[in-house]
């Protein structure tokens, strides 16, 4: 007789990759997600340790778990070589037919488990702005994440940031909608008088809730911006002083227009405030002006306070 | 290689045949498939002594072979399996009222029941904890493919003089418990080859037996629809 735990190892080894004939082997699991499952593994030609994402055919995640999902996202990362992407190695189908590519093995944290070590508001700000670095790379090459949330991003042993989970990203084929906003953006309003989605564009709900635009949960078509405002949420969660918190208050907007219109006017705006400079975000009131100006400027401000100063000393012994 | 065994006629469909002969044979195969999660889903959900539900299983199996039970089996509604079930629960159900007149063969359809193994197996399982009988019965007909597939590995692995990996994979991949199961170094050792060798030769007893798996599993499917999704749920 099989018994109870036979019968478990081997619907277990069923459900187990068949990596025979592949130059990999397998080590562990890193993770599973919607759409399949992160092994650790070894390659045994080049000697060294990747990451095997495979369809897990028993799984039941919200989003597809077809084979064409995970050629989709390999597919995308390939096109993306940017130091802040995880980079694709190899894609093929296993001898069980299942699809899976390999990426490079990242050591790390994630970044929700990184802000949790407590960091300083410049650190967090300089990975925000790796972060904003390799959307940006996607955006110019017309590719939209869908789904950027701090559990999505892995910083490195040596303080590399990468974008990760590829999975529900979407290429954009049409032209950026800022150059022609009104139709659009007349959909995209929340409070609009005809909230029914646009059919032709209409998109199945995939994301994290919190970190979706108004226009993404609502399942209308989305454009680059619906990362913009992730990435609002995202500097929101990282923290700061009011010029930061509108910042990411901007990025955030439910009204794709009122958004930063791409992710390096973000970026710059966030180095402005790093640099001491005003943001574009905030009308700011003129004693807060005044102090940052102060802070940015203090020495030849105090030179020329100490020079005027002597001068009307030297006037007013002048005049005894 | 495809991703799963070629379409081959399944006994599901074979069943259904005009040709007796055909019928039958596809009705022996699903006899051995079924009938020890027949006979414990009837021990278990109706309480039926070792001896009623011997004669039960007998009774349904003929039942359905001499009326053509399954020849109403739409594929679109449900899976074959629960759809034997659902006849199983019907015969049963009647069985009981009929009390007595079961008619228990003539040779029609010879239903290889092993009684005492087929007790012995439910001794050793946590009989007292079954509340999902669905599920249960899913179990058992896993532990039937399982068993049957590893019977053909065996078998397969004798013919191919290789018996030594059929060894292998029935000391460590059909290891009772965990406690009991030796490691790739123990292997080596009580066979006196070398740990790669073990890896070997389990990943090649592993990779057969997911494909005789897989080829029990269409066979007992009725589509292909079906079978993939048969192999989905169990992940291969």
């Amino acid at each position: 007789m099989i018994s109870e735990v036979a019968l478990d190892r081997l619907t277990g080894m069923l459900r187990a990759p068949d990596l025979s004939g592949t130059r990999y082997e397998i080590l562990g699991e890193l993770g599973r997600g919607g759409m399949g499952i992160v092994y650790l593994a070894r390659d045994t030609a080049l000697e060294r340790e990747v990451a095997l994402k495979i369809v897990d055919r028993g799984g039941a995640g919200t989003r597809s778990d077809s084979p064409d999902a995970l050629a989709h996202e390999a597919r995308i990362l390939a096109r993306l070589e940017h130091p802040g992407i995880v980079p694709v190695h190899d894609f093929g189908e296993l001898p069980d037919g299942r699809i899976y590519y390999a990426m490079k093995r990242v050591r790390g944290d994630r970044l929700d488990r990184w802000l949790a070590a407590g960091r300083d508001l410049a650190e967090r700000l300089a990975v925000f702005l790796r972060i904003c670095d390799a959307v940006a790379f996607a955006h110019a090459h017309t590719v939209v994440h869908r789904d950027l949330k701090p559990e999505n991003v892995m910083i490195g042993e040596f303080g590399e940031v990468l974008v990760l989970d590829w999975g529900i990203a979407r290429t954009q084929n049409r032209e950026p909608e800022n150059q022609n906003p009104e139709p659009e953006n007349q959909n995209l309003e929340p409070e609009n008088e005809n909230p029914e989605p646009r059919t032709p564009n209409a998109e199945p709900v995939v994301g994290t809730p919190e970190y979706m635009s108004p226009e993404q949960r609502a399942g209308a078509a989305v454009d680059h911006r619906a990362d913009i405002y992730a990435l609002g949420v995202m500097l929101q969660v990282l923290g700061g002083p009011a010029a930061v918190a509108a910042i990411a208050a901007k990025a955030r907007d439910d009204d794709p227009i009122r958004r930063y219109q791409s992710v390096q006017e973000l970026a710059a705006d966030v180095q402005r405030f790093l640099s001491g400079g005003a943001v574009f975000a905030r009308r700011e009131p003129l004693l807060d002006r005044l102090q940052r100006v102060y802070r940015r400027h203090r020495v030849p401000i105090l030179l020329v306070l100490t020079y005027l100063a002597v001068r009307v000393l030297l006037l007013w012994l002048g005049g005894i | 290689m495809p991703p799963f065994p070629a379409t081959r006629h399944s006994i599901v469909a074979a069943i259904r045949s005009d040709r007796t002969e055909v019928r039958r044979a596809a009705f022996d195969a699903l006899v051995h498939a079924y009938w020890k999660p027949v006979f414990k889903y009837v021990r278990l959900k109706w309480h039926a002594s070792p001896d009623e539900a011997a004669d039960l299983t007998q009774a349904f199996f003929l039942r359905a072979f001499e009326k053509d039970f399954f020849a109403s089996f739409d594929p679109g509604r449900a899976r074959f399996r629960t759809f034997l079930r659902t006849c199983l629960d019907r015969f049963v159900a009647n069985a009981r009222q009929a009390e007595g007149r079961l008619k228990r063969g003539g040779g029609a359809i010879i239903v290889p029941i092993d009684l005492p193994e087929a007790e012995r197996e439910l001794q050793l399982q946590a009989r007292n904890a079954v509340t999902d009988f669905d599920a249960f019965f899913h179990r058992e007909w896993l532990r039937s493919l399982f068993a049957a597939a590893a019977a053909q590995l065996r078998d397969a692995c004798g013919a191919r003089g290789r018996p030594q990996r059929f060894a292998l994979f029935e000391q460590y991949d059909l290891a009772a418990d965990e406690a009991e199961r030796p490691s790739y170094s123990e292997l080596a050792s009580r066979f006196g080859v070398s740990a790669t060798d073990v890896t070997n030769e389990l990943a090649a007893a592993r990779r057969e037996f997911r494909r005789l798996v897989l080829a029990a599993l269409r066979d007992q499917c009725s589509s292909d629809e079906e079978f993939e999704a048969e192999a989905r749920a169990l992940g291969a």
